[in-house]
Parts: structure tokens; sequence; C-alpha cells
């Protein structure tokens, strides 16, 4: 043990933690130099103190020899946890066995205080330890990157499951030892003998009447939510498709009720957000569309990539896309216009294309301010560019950049 | 295009209405050989019928599309699917084309859109609508790690050029205008679509993909 094997890192001295002390920082810096978790050798301390007192000559003799902590220690320089995972489990199992050893051996010597004290009190100092770490790694407020917060909720609740029942059998040990329990006996075995009759005469029913229950819900649950669909089709379906009905001469006005009635339905099975809603640069794109589509009969497609909050400059974006998409609508003739949008980390690339007729930039007259002023006068203003791809036949191409995160 | 070389397909869709409009926008473009409603009829419809190419309908009561490909797959596996959807659900159309559909289109498609897309596919490329071409960007975006279980890191990731591609389509450009806008032609254009498809069916990156990702978040 004392020969620990050489870190890829090199080990910080021997030296007493002040501040992962509990009492005088031994454990913790043994803990540290040896890359074990203090907590296990606070456990054996404990033991070998109850055994004979070994434990607390040993801990003064450390406290003595090792100088305490002073500034130098390393910022971020972390105590190492026993590893989680089954992992945490092999060590634990083996600490406990070389515990054990350790214990035996001293009641071999006769540096024994006597067994009905010292098996409860190793007992109960392994169940304490157990909670410890485990309310100790609760209050940690930055866990470290190699422990994930929400790893193992469960096993966490296991170990402190654990450390409890170690606790309880180690007092009921030493009350047993000690011939406390004897009266008890007497009350506790008629009491527990009438509750197990009772759950196993009881336990049929009382399953039955939970299951009833958890069915009773579910289809409450589920009667609700075809009450909801009912409500959103009779809504928004039923009312567009009436609509429909009546403006049966109008095919332009048909096709744009059938296209926002699509996309309002779309937006609700997707994910329950109703339509409109501009929380985020995407959802922002789509009401733009929806809105210049409407205004202007002409199907604008919309395919986002990535997604991300609005903010100021994302919503100068999409004012810029939505001009882009209206001048597509007005002059890019009958063809959907295609708007794609892609959202990264660092960067924001929306295209809005059309494939109209085209024209010659150089020859739109200077007081026309559409392109100049609301695409690529507003993408300069926010920090980021604006390009027109266009051509006599060939479409056009409004291209918009712009940098996040400046 | 004369009828005797216009590919054969099977049109599969549980809506009555939608295939009869299919029928009456694919005529004289494609010959549509049969129909059928159901998973169970669309695979025996299928298997004697051996058309060049199936439309098929991702959502459909008894498994859907991908039900359909996979009962197909054990007797035929060298049918070609084009999966036709109302649907715009990321999940169910990556999982129909990684089911092996060689490609994806809205049901919005014009009838002369729709049958050019058979023939492609009925030629053995892939077909990639621009919201398909969305989907696959996003699935694949990120960090650009692999997935840990990768067999294969090179089918986690796309290289420049499949990205271009598909940024392309995605902005509503046809193949040969991808190809004059980068300077290969439309047959380069198409391999690197097919490559695309093959790194979707074979990756698991998918598994790591954004909207995956969102989606078990938010459920």
């Amino acid at each position: 043990m004392s020969a620990a094997r050489p870190h890829p890192s090199q080990p910080p001295p021997l030296r007493r933690d002040r501040e992962g002390a509990v009492l005088g920082g031994v454990c913790a810096g043994l803990g540290q130099r040896l890359g074990i978790d203090p907590i296990v050798l606070r456990v054996v301390f404990i033991a070998a103190t109850a055994a004979g007192g070994l434990g607390v000559v040993f801990y003064a003799l450390l406290w003595a020899a090792l100088p305490a902590e002073g500034e130098s220690r390393a910022a971020g320089l972390r105590v190492p946890r026993v590893p989680g995972g089954r992992d945490s489990w092999s060590v634990a199992a083996g600490m406990g066995l070389l515990v054990l050893a350790l214990l035996l051996l001293f009641r071999q010597w006769g540096l024994w205080v006597g067994d009905a004290l010292v098996w409860p009190v190793v007992l109960a100092a392994a169940g304490g330890g157990l909670i410890w770490r485990q309310s100790a790694t609760a209050a940690d407020p930055a866990p470290p990157a190699d422990e994930p917060a929400r790893a193992d909720r469960g096993s966490a609740l296991g170990r402190a499951a654990l450390g409890v029942a170690l606790v309880v059998g180690a007092a009921l040990i030493f009350l047993y030892f000690n011939d406390a329990l004897r009266p008890a006996r007497d009350v506790l075995l008629p009491v527990v003998v009438v509750l197990v009759a009772g759950t196993l005469i009881l336990a049929p029913w009382w399953i039955r009447l939970v299951r009833g229950l958890a069915d009773e819900r579910a289809e409450r649950v589920r009667s609700q939510e075809r009450a909801e669909l009912a409500a959103h089709l009779h809504d928004s379906v039923l009312q567009t498709l009436a609509l429909m009905q009546r403006r049966a001469d109008d095919p332009r006005e048909v096709a744009g009720l059938a296209r926002r009635q699509e996309r309002e339905l779309r937006a609700w099975l997707n994910g329950g957000r109703p339509f409109g809603e501009r929380g985020t640069l995407a959802a922002a794109l789509e009401v733009a569309a929806a809105e210049v589509e409407e205004s202007h009969g002409v199907a604008v497609d919309v395919v986002t990539v990535g997604d991300c909050p609005l903010d100021a400059d994302g919503e100068a974006l999409v004012a810029a896309a939505r001009e882009a998409a209206v001048n597509a609508a007005k002059f890019g003739g009958p063809e959907p216009v295609s708007v794609y949008a892609e959202i990264g980390d660092d960067r924001v690339e929306v295209f809005v294309r059309d494939r109209g007729p085209g024209f010659d930039p150089a020859a739109v007259p200077p007081d026309r301010r559409g392109v100049r002023e609301s695409i690529v006068g507003r993408m300069r203003r926010h920090g980021g560019e604006a390009v027109l791809h266009t051509g006599a036949g060939a479409g056009t191409e409004v291209e918009l950049r712009l940098e996040r995160g400046r | 295009m004369s009828a005797r070389d216009a590919p054969t397909v099977v049109i599969v869709d549980d809506h009555q209405l939608f295939r009869a409009g299919v029928r009456a926008e694919l005529d004289g473009l494609v010959e549509v050989l049969g129909d059928a409603a159901d998973v169970q009829s669309a695979v025996r419809c299928i298997v004697d019928l051996q058309p060049d190419v199936v439309l098929l309908d991702v959502q459909m009561p008894g498994g859907g599309g991908v039900q359909v490909i996979r009962d197909v797959a054990r007797r035929r596996p060298a049918q070609r699917f084009l999966a036709l959807s109302v649907s715009d659900a990321a999940e169910d159309v990556i999982a129909i084309i990684r089911a092996g559909a060689r490609g994806y289109v809205t049901k919005t498609i014009s009838g002369p859109e729709l049958a050019d897309a058979v023939r492609r596919v009925a030629d053995g490329d892939a077909v990639f609508s621009p919201r398909l071409a969305g989907f696959v960007l996003d699935a694949f975006a990120g960090t650009g790690a692999p997935a840990p279980s990768a067999v294969d890191p090179e089918l986690d990731q796309l290289t420049a050029r499949e990205r271009e591609v598909l940024q392309h389509i995605a902005r509503g450009y046809l193949y040969k205008e991808i190809g004059a806008r980068l300077n290969i032609s439309a047959k380069t254009v198409e391999a690197h679509v097919s490559a695309v498809l093959r790194k979707l069916q074979l990756s698991n990156r998918h598994e790591l993909s954004r909207w995956a990702v969102e989606r078990r978040l938010v459920d």
C-alpha cells in the first residue's frame, strides 16, 4: 500500500491537507498522496483505533511528522475519488477485506478491546463513511468532469442505503452484545409475526387496488388526450375545410388556406408548440416564411439545420431573410421559393432562392432601396454580410451570413 | 418517353384518395402496375408484380413503410423503394432511409418531378429532397467527433464535398445546377449523394444526432 504506484502526473508530496481535513488533515493528505478516497483511510484509522487504540497512536505520529500544507497547493488539484461504477464496488470490497485482515491480526496479537465493541464500531464507521461521502458529493458545488452529474443516482441511493443499513446493523449488534435487546425482543416478536401474517392476507387486495388505480389514471389521461385532439382538430382543420368549401371558386385562396393549415398542423404534431411562437431563430424563419407566403401567394419552403435562441442579431437576420423572400415571391414567379438556414455554433447562414428570371443588380435604379437597405445594409449593421447571386435567366439567390457569439 | 422503357411502379399508401391522385399524376410518365393499402397486401403485390420502384408511404397501420421494406427484403432483396410521405418528422424519415429506401420526397412534389425521381431510383441513384438533405446535415452535424461505438469512423462523417452537395440540395438546386456550380458532372453529384445514402444507412451516427438527443430530453 505504502509503495503507491507512481501516478502518470507527479503525485503531490506527502503533507497534511488542511482544506480537506476532518480532524488534522492526515487522512486527506495521505489520500491525496496515495490516490485513495480519504474516507477509506478514515475508516481504516477508526477501525485500528477501535481494535486496540493503535489508530490513535499512528494518527498522532503522522500528525506530528507531516508538515501542514502551505500555500503551495496547486489550484484545481482535486482529491481523487474512488472510481465510480463497478470499479468502486471492487475497490470497496478490497479495502473491506484488508481492514478485516488487519483487525484479525490485532485480535490475534491481543491488541483487542473486545468483540462487543470492535465489530459494531467498525461497521458503524464503514456505514458512516459511506453516508458521509454521499452527502459530501451531493454538497460539492462543481463535480469534476469525470463524474457525470446525473450519472448514477440509483447507485448513489444504493450506497446511502447500504451506509444506513451498516450503521443500524452496528447499533443492533452493539445492543445485542450488551443484552439490551432481550426485553425488546419479547415485545417485537409477536408484533413482527402479526405484521407478516397481515401482509400475506392483504397483499393480493392491495396489489389489485394499486393496479386498478393505475389503469384508471391511464384511461383518464387517454380520454383527456383524445378530447384535446378533437378540440384541436375542430378548431383548426374542420374550420379550414369549411372555409375552403366556401372559397372553392378561388384556387389561389384555397391553396393558401391549405398551406397555412398544413403549417399549423405540422407545428402542432412535431412539438406541441403553437405555431407562431418566435422563441428560436428557426421558428422565427418559419413564421416569416408563412407571412410571406400568405401575403404573396407563393409557396416558401423552409429547411433549417440546427437552431439557436433568437437575439437582436438573429431578429435582423430574419428580417433580412423575410425581405429577400418577399422579393423572391414578387419577382421570382410562381415556382416555390427555397429558404435554407444552417445555424452552427459560430455562424449562421441563410440562403433565399427563387427560380425566376433573375435581374441585373447594376441596372437597379439607386432610388430602389429594397435590397440595398433592407438586406445588405441591415446585415452590415449587425456585423454580417449579404451577397447577391443573380443573372438573367438563372434565378436569384440571396446569401446572408452572420457570425455568432461576437 | 415510350411506354416500353418507362419504369414500372407499385404505389403503397393507406389513403385511397392519395393513391388515385398519384396514379393520375404519373399517368403516361411511368407505368403503374398496381397499388396496395396495407403492409400484407403490399408485400404480396410487390413480390408478385416485381416493379422497378415502389412508392412507399412512411406512416401506415401495421408497422408502416419500414415493415414493408423489411418483409420484402427477405424475398426480393434488390427491390428499390422511394419514400413518399407527408410526414416531416426527422425520426420517421431517417428510419425509412436506414431501412433501405433510396430516397425521400414529400407528397407536395409535382407529377413530373415525381416521375423523374422514380426514374432516378430505378437507375440505382439516390433521391434527396431539400428537407431530407436538411435532416441528413443535421444528423451528421455537431463536433465532428465520431460515435464511440463506430466500426468505421469513415462512415460517421461527411466529406467536405458531400456536405457541399447536400447544402446545395437543401438550398433547392437540381443535380445539374449543382454540377455546374461546383464544376463537376451531374453524374459525380449523383455519386456523392449515393455515398451519403450509404453512410446514412451504415453509420450509427444518427443515434447521436442533435434532434435525437433533443427529442429524448424533451420527452
